[in-house]
């Protein structure tokens, strides 16, 4: 009986070293540990044996039967992580192929240039304030200083809808009914949005485009309160390294009046075709505002002062990203507005 | 406005400044200067020549041969210009000379025919041609007959002159002349400004004795001098005239034409002359136009006048339309003798009335509309006599014709020194405003902590405190103002809870995979209210300057689909655009109801994985699942009603309501309108973004996290095609009660194993009770109930 055993061992044994795989190897596993295998049958044949050779006899197919599934689960270890293996050799992608695509939007260049000057100015203290683009002759002009008949309030330049009312020309008339609400009292604000004149569309020239215009009206705002606020606004907006430089101008709203130049943010200041060879670009205009304006809203320009300032954000994004034409800004080509997805912070 | 340098200086020093230098200067004092022109920019080797002898070239019809002196030597040219004649000093470029444009003069045979240079015209020296004089615009230059031939031309006829462009602000019209120019850069550089010196001789005879004045029109013509020269010789101008006219941008005509002409140039005052022969009356009487009364001005046109034209008379009928423009019959011709010179003040207001009636603008009306000073209209008058005695030969006769009520006392402004250091921000001391303000020939008196500053008639523009400001900033220079920021309290800025949501739409929209587009608010009176929900009366401009942009738009999405059109004609197939913006609807007052709009266009393929094989095409739930996503941002509860809205699909157009107000429409384009815009199938989506945010959001206040599990429950019905899912999940909600946590469509089937005209849809069913965890029996119970209550609609089970 005890060399039929070794026998069984032997025979085991060598079919656990022979499975290749995990199926082959549970076939043997069934086949000798399981319980219709040879090793339960010599277990359930010691019945027969002699009283005193039982216990020898069971211990001894408990060592085989231990060895044999030592044996086993050795056995299995290495092919089951061989299995495992060949399932990931086989379960390996290409991982070149693009990634499903998650779809998203942007803003017009045209808002992300004012949303970001309009923060700038919010964490200066600034409000947002908007007005109608359908406005009396009385806000658009003679609130500014602009009475009939003045040269620069021509019907050839500006879309008349009836004798006193028109598509604003400029944001400054939400300054005018700005002042106008607040009785006298101080303001800061800052007024963006869309703008109407009797232009030919063409590449630099556009009938309907966009301004944002700030106002600042309080006890002693002076002219070097107006040039430290677009110094900051210039830094901010086109780098640290900005300087900029007032030029005395002419607005009917203010007086004195200005137009600031930055220094040229592609070349630095040495000249370059971004800055037409002078070094500087021209980005706004702005002035104090003009008494009459103040006290035509009801301020005591004598006690109040403010500066106004105001900009094309179609020029500005033209500038900051080198748009050429005008008529992109309204066109809404996809290849266009879709290369405005990405940050520059 | 052009400026010679070499001109100016006749009145001012430029400290042989560099050009370039002088322009920054300018620039930066207040007048803007827009380009700096060097009139000699690519000339070289440029010389006087004289034609001893010019023949007919024997190969070409159109070439003459001609023998030039050109000093050093006689010289062989070929030139093919018409006006060409033995004789003439003209102007020779030699070989190796070079022309504007990179132009290089080579030695060269023409039809076998040796040519050594080239004789040129004015156009071909860099000078505009319609600046040339009419004799010589086709042809070459013929130079004066004292020329020295040989010499250089550039240096000879002033071309080695540098031009400064001036863009000029509508206030500074004391700048629109040469003199205006040099009290400017007088002031700018430190320097004193001479005036020209007039001395003439005049003849016995009064200029009274010729000619009577009457004025009719005091208020718009306060001042009218009027001079009589006889004896003239209407010629050419010497060449330091024409050059000079030429680089103002001025065309030479005749020695009378440009002598008024030049001084409108040096003073700023427009002067005309009338040939006093076909005056024929021996008077001029200014008065306003007889409604519908004729004149033929300079240019040829005949111009039907009105009562507000003034115009000058001979007593009878105009012979100049005041200010703006002479008349043709009593125009200086070659024949003329005698003329009378006017030098008048004429009122602004009036001028550019007549200007903008007739569409006609013109140096002298440009500066009357701006205004003109009052005290150089008699100088300009006498300057004029003084420049015709000398290059037309002239006899001045003695005085003027003079009317003059013009008041023309200098502007007093007084202003504190302090007061201009407070608008500043500045600390300029009064010895330096007292220097600035000399510079400016500003005369001032100082006392008592005040300026009182008696302002030039030259500068209208300077009226009160605030312009003196100005004058002196500008002049102390702008870069000396320091940088401060306004010392205002402190507020907190930010935007409108209005303005926030607008944000908060468009970073939705943009995560949702739309781009943001802007479209023009003017558009045809056809597309003004296409797709509009609510359509009141066009909006239309008086004067629009296109019928495509004639009318306010009502709706924003003709123009969305435009631009979704644009782009497909592109090759661009799939487009998901949105735009915030304004419609425009009349309302109750005289200005409009401007409504803020969101609208969305989206067509071809929404998802697009390509290699996994995943396509979905946009179809009206994508736009729906948008709206549905905002209105969860914004905390607001939409819902969706079956209409019908012309351009849409019938079948598939939804409005959208708020609280029972229609705020939206949401739909499938109309496959006539996709035809007609050569789109495939197209979602649009517009809604009222003003109605959108018209309630206040509440307060953010979180639920408890559910400590019991829910329990899901599916049924699958049968249900007639025609009713509609919406109206089944209302009747489980109702039926489930409060445990009935929320409904969801899984499935829908509308397949061949169903009988025709039904349909299946299968909803999910979640119950739960924050309380306690629901047994089966509790769920049981509930969920029958609601079985029930869907077979009692009609529904059926589905097995």
């Amino acid at each position: 009986m005890e060399a039929q055993l070794n026998e069984l061992k032997t025979q085991a044994l060598d079919k656990i070293a022979a499975a290749s795989n995990v199926k082959e190897l549970n076939a043997v596993r069934v086949a000798y540990l399981g319980k219709k295998g040879p090793i339960t049958d010599l277990l359930k044949g010691m019945g027969k044996l002699p009283a005193e050779e039982r216990p020898k006899m069971g211990a001894l197919v408990n060592v085989v039967r231990e060895e044999v599934t030592a044996r086993l689960e050795e056995r299995m270890a290495i092919l089951e992580e061989q299995a495992i293996n060949e399932k990931l050799q086989s379960e390996t992608i290409d991982i070149t192929l693009p990634g499903r695509p998650v779809k998203s939007g942007n803003a017009h260049p045209l808002t992300r240039v004012i949303e970001e000057i309009e923060d700038l100015f919010i964490s200066m203290g600034y409000e947002i304030e908007e007005g109608p683009e359908v406005e009396k002759d009385y806000y658009n002009f003679e609130a500014l200083n602009l009475p009939k008949g003045h040269p620069a309030r021509d019907m050839q330049d500006s879309f008349y809808i009836s004798e006193d009312i028109l598509l604003r020309t400029h944001t400054s008339p939400v300054q005018a009914r700005t002042m106008e609400a607040k009785g006298g009292e101080p303001i800061k604000i800052i007024c963006p949005g869309k703008v109407y004149r009797r232009d030919n569309d063409d590449a630099t020239h556009s009938h309907q485009f966009t301004q944002i215009e700030g106002l600042v009206i309080g006890e002693d705002i002076r002219m070097s309160d107006l040039k430290g606020t677009l110094s900051v606004f210039a830094k901010k907006m086109f780098g640290e390294d900005r300087e900029i430089r007032l030029r005395p101008s002419f607005f009917p709203f203010t007086e004195p009046s200005v137009e600031m130049d930055i220094s040229c943010f592609k070349c630095g200041g040495e000249g370059c075709n971004v800055c037409k060879k002078t070094g500087w670009i021209e980005i706004l205009g702005a002035g104090m505002v003009h008494p009459n304006v103040l006290e035509m809203a009801g301020y005591d320009s004598k006690r109040l002062t403010g500066f106004a300032f105001g900009m094309g954000p179609e020029r500005i994004a033209m500038l900051k990203y080198g748009i050429e034409d005008i008529r992109h800004f309204y066109t809404n080509d996809v290849r266009f507005l879709s290369q405005f997805q990405r940050t520059e912070v | 406005m052009l400026v010679s340098i070499k001109w100016l200086k006749d009145y001012v020093n430029t400290q042989e400044l560099p050009p370039a230098e002088l322009g920054e200067k300018i620039t930066r004092a207040g007048i803007e200067v827009d380009a700096v022109i060097d009139r000699s920019e690519g000339l070289s080797n440029i010389v006087v020549g004289h034609v001893e002898s010019c023949v007919k070239h024997p190969e070409a019809d159109k070439l003459n041969i001609c023998q030039v002196n050109v000093g050093e030597e006689t010289t062989q040219i070929i030139c093919g210009a018409p006006n060409i004649a033995a004789g003439q000093n003209v102007i020779v470029a030699r070989p190796g000379a070079r022309l504007p444009g990179g132009m290089k003069i080579k030695k060269a045979k023409l039809r076998g025919e040796e040519s050594n240079g080239m004789i040129c015209s004015l156009q071909e020296l860099g000078i505009e041609g319609k600046l040339v004089p009419k004799a010589y615009a086709e042809g070459i230059y013929v130079l004066p007959e004292n020329a020295e031939v040989g010499s250089d031309v550039i240096t000879n006829f002033d071309l080695d002159d540098t031009v400064l462009e001036l863009g000029l602000t509508p206030n500074r019209a004391d700048a629109m002349s040469m003199l205006g120019v040099a009290y400017e850069v007088g002031a700018i550089l430190e320097e004193e400004v001479k005036l020209p010196e007039i001395t003439y001789k005049e003849a016995e005879d009064k200029a009274s004795s010729m000619l009577t004045l009457n004025i009719d029109s005091p208020e718009a013509n306060p001042l009218y001098v009027a001079k009589v020269v006889r004896n003239i010789e209407v010629k050419e101008s010497p060449m330091w005239l024409q050059q000079r006219l030429m680089a103002a941008g001025v065309r030479p005509h005749n020695n009378v034409v440009d002598v008024t002409n030049y001084i409108l140039m040096e003073y700023g005052q427009p002067l005309h002359a009338f040939d006093y022969d076909l005056l024929e009356t021996g008077n001029i009487t200014v008065r306003h136009a007889k409604t519908d009364e004729l004149i033929t001005t300079l240019d040829g046109n005949e111009r039907k006048l009105s009562l507000n034209n003034l115009v000058i008379t001979n007593g009878e009928k105009p012979v100049a339309l005041a200010g703006v423009m002479g008349g043709a019959n009593s125009e200086v011709s070659k024949n003329t003798t005698t003329i009378v010179i006017e030098s008048a003040y004429f009122e602004s207001g009036s001028i550019r009335q007549t200007s903008k009636e007739h569409n006609l603008r013109s140096d002298a009306s440009s500066r009357y509309e701006k205004g003109v000073d009052p005290n150089r209209v008699i100088p300009a008058a006498e300057r004029a006599a003084q420049l015709l005695s000398e290059l037309a030969g002239g006899e001045v006769l003695a005085g003027s014709v003079i009317f003059d009520q013009l008041q023309r006392e200098e502007k007093i402004v007084n202003v504190s020194p302090d007061f201009i250091n407070s608008r500043l921000g500045m600390k300029i001391r009064l010895d330096d405003m007292l220097d600035i303000l000399n510079r400016l020939q500003f005369k001032t008196e100082a006392m008592n902590n005040q300026l009182m500053i008696s302002v030039p008639t030259r500068r209208q523009d300077i009226q009160i405190e605030e312009d003196i400001v100005e004058e002196i900033a500008r002049l102390y220079g702008y870069d000396e103002i320091p940088s401060t920021l306004p010392e205002t309290a402190t507020s907190p800025g930010g935007l409108s809870p209005y303005q926030q949501k607008r944000r908060i739409v468009r970073n939705y929209m943009e995560g949702a995979g739309l781009l943001q587009a802007t479209t023009y608010s003017l558009t045809s009176e056809k597309s003004a209210t296409q797709f509009a929900m609510k359509h009141t009366e066009l909006t239309r401009l008086l004067m629009p300057m296109s019928e495509e942009r004639s009318t306010l738009r009502q709706s924003l999405l003709p123009h969305l689909l435009e631009s979704v059109s644009y782009n497909t004609a592109r090759r661009i197939d799939s487009v998901a655009l949105y735009e915030t913006g304004s419609v425009f609807l009349k309302g109750q007052d005289e200005l409009l109801n401007e409504e803020e709009h969101l609208a969305i266009a989206v067509t071809g393929l929404w998802l697009d994985n390509s290699w996994q094989g995943e396509k979905k095409a946009v179809d009206f739930f994508v736009v729906k699942g948008i709206v549905e996503g905002l209105a969860a941002k914004l905390d607001v509860e939409l819902e969706f009603e079956r209409g019908e809205l012309d351009g849409l699909h019938p079948g598939r157009t939804a409005f959208i309501t708020l609280d029972g107000r229609r705020i939206g429409v949401i739909g499938q384009l109309h496959p006539n309108e996709q035809k007609a815009r050569d789109l495939k199938t197209t979602i649009v989506m517009e809604l009222s973004l003003a109605e959108l945010f018209k309630e206040q959001t509440e307060a953010l206040v979180y639920t408890q996290v559910p400590r019991y599990p829910s329990i899901t429950r599916d049924v699958a019905l049968v249900l007639s095609k025609i009713v509609e899912a919406g109206t089944i999940e209302k009747l489980i909600r109702s039926a489930g009660g409060k445990l009935l946590k929320d409904v969801r469509v899984f499935d829908l089937y509308e397949g061949d194993n169903l009988e025709a005209g039904k349909k299946s849809v299968a909803f999910s069913l979640t119950y739960f009770d924050p309380e306690k965890t629901l047994t089966d029996e509790e769920v049981t119970a509930v969920h029958e109930k609601v079985v029930a209550a869907l077979i009692e609609s009609g529904a059926e089970l589905r097995s």
